[in-house]
């Protein structure tokens, strides 16, 4: 029943993503970075809890392209990046589509900390200008950004500890209602130092293995990316993995069959960090959208 | 039944066995945690409102109501009448009760009367409706402003966004759901 009068008046925001997209390739083109591309379609996705795949075929289209990256990573590529779709059952609403772009780099010999600063970068790259307005907020892009532990953020904001939250149950339903909404305000913020329980794939700190070396960056109380200094350890990983799949059976989901030739691969892998970014998050900032249906062509309910 | 992944705006629940309608609703999903639907509830019987989110595995009763075919006959005052097609019975619904309802009522609309314990609460319209618009400005050809909309006010008396091409005198198809314009009615 809706006519073309949605996708035609969107052209100006879909110019402007493009835009977008164009500069954030010049970028990576610049830092001496491959661009790849890997599989949608895999038999078997990372096995984390709260993260389901759609399955096709008898395998499934990737949550992410981590895996087959950090297999390019042990086979010497050692910068790359890559723009593609995702999909993730059941995610949708005015920040979420099932089917998004995510925009994943790695790069041997490097930490979070390293990653930071060069998300920083990037971002200052693809905006236009350093001001950025969204949501009747004035988000100013100039260095230096904010950096906040997630116990910090659980003290300054949630008025508790991650450890209480964690306990109770409670931590998700805090940053979602107590302090995302308090992140990226003034300017971005990056909130780091997890709980080693929230972060199957990353490395834990070597002077606090109570927490994991990741961080997500916030824009305007908006979840933009999620990066971490990535796990190494064959064994470990399998063990984390092992304790999702646990976790996926005592819910009743689905399990995934094991990633072996990740797991192997994993041997050999250069000591690096890797990042996640939502590229439809990325364009709704930039453009001040309301709804993520504001900064694609299609949404699902639209085909 | 319903599950959490159930939920959107306009979905009637029933809570402590009153009905209950989800009027605001969205999706959220910290960085690798679990997935939280998050509502904003209208209480249909007095007004009062919640917000509450719900987690995965959650489910929910429909509010136990009744619907019954009726068509729109005119407004008196703060009341709005109705007619049962089959009984020819007539009943008024006051304006809080009616919502966003009131924007697409014409006359002899069909609707769904929604009866909870034998008094009506509340009224569903159809998903899209067709009204005039009765007052818009003209669409100046040559216009660079790159503006791609305009507000148009329909014979209901609701305002709404409409493409610039639009003019006076012309039938529109509403989204109810959304209140957004959906199409041009041709002829």
């Amino acid at each position: 029943m809706p006519g073309s009068w949605s996708l035609s008046r969107r052209y100006q925001a879909l110019a402007e993503r493009g835009a977008i997209f164009t500069r954030i390739r010049r970028f990576f083109e610049e830092k001496g970075y491959l661009e790849v591309e890997t599989p949608f379609r895999i038999p078997a996705p990372a096995p984390e809890a709260q993260i389901d795949a759609i399955p096709a075929d008898g395998w499934f289209l990737q949550t992410s392209p981590e895996l087959c990256m950090k297999r390019m990573l042990t086979a010497g590529y050692e910068r790359i990046f890559q723009i593609c779709r995702c999909w993730r059952e059941g995610e949708r609403g005015s920040r979420h589509l099932s089917e998004f772009t995510m925009l994943e780099w790695y790069r041997a010999n490097a930490d979070y900390l390293f990653l930071m600063d060069e998300t920083e970068a990037l971002i200052r790259a693809a905006a236009v200008g350093t001001l950025v307005s969204y949501r009747g907020l004035s988000i100013d892009l100039s260095l230096p950004w904010e950096r906040i532990t997630v116990a910090e953020a659980f003290r300054l904001h949630a008025r508790g500890s991650v450890e209480d939250a964690l306990r109770d149950g409670s931590f998700d339903e805090l940053m979602v209602e107590r302090i995302e909404p308090k992140l990226g305000i003034t300017r971005p913020t990056f909130i780091y130092d997890y709980p080693a329980s929230c972060s199957a794939l990353a490395r834990l700190k070597k002077n606090d293995p109570s927490v994991a070396e990741r961080f997500e960056l916030y824009i305007g109380g908006l979840e933009i990316a999620n990066a971490f200094s990535e796990l190494i350890d064959p064994v470990e990983q399998r063990s984390r993995f092992e304790a999702e799949a646990a976790e996926r059976a005592s819910q009743g989901k689905v399990t995934y069959p094991m990633p072996e030739k990740f797991l192997a691969a994993l041997a050999g892998m250069p000591e690096a960090a890797g990042i996640a970014l939502g590229l439809d998050r990325l364009a709704m900032v930039l453009l001040d959208a309301e709804s993520i249906d504001q900064v694609v062509a299609f949404t699902t309910e639209e085909l | 039944m319903y599950t959490a992944a159930d939920l959107r705006k306009g979905l009637k629940i029933a809570i402590d066995n009153e009905p209950y309608i989800i009027t605001h609703f969205d999706f959220a999903k910290p960085g690798k945690g679990q997935a939280l639907y998050r509502t904003k509830l209208k209480n249909m019987i007095s007004g009062s409102t919640l917000d509450r989110t719900y987690r995965s595995g959650e489910t929910f009763e429909p509010a136990n109501l009744e619907d019954r075919k009726m068509q729109y006959l005119y407004k008196e005052d703060d009341h709005y009448c109705f007619m049962d097609n089959d009984t020819f019975e007539q009943i008024h619904i006051n304006e809080v009760a009616m919502g966003d309802a009131k924007n697409y009522l014409i006359d002899n609309l069909q609707v769904d009367v929604l009866i909870f314990r034998e008094k009506a609460i509340g009224v569903d319209v159809p998903n899209f409706v067709n009204l005039r618009v009765t007052q818009t400005d003209p669409w100046v050809k040559g216009d660079t402003s790159g503006s791609d909309s305009k507000p148009a006010t329909v014979e209901t008396g609701y305002v709404l966004r409409v493409p610039p091409f639009i003019e006076e005198g012309e039938l529109i198809t509403i989204d109810t759901r959304t209140g957004d314009y959906s199409t041009r009615v041709k002829g």
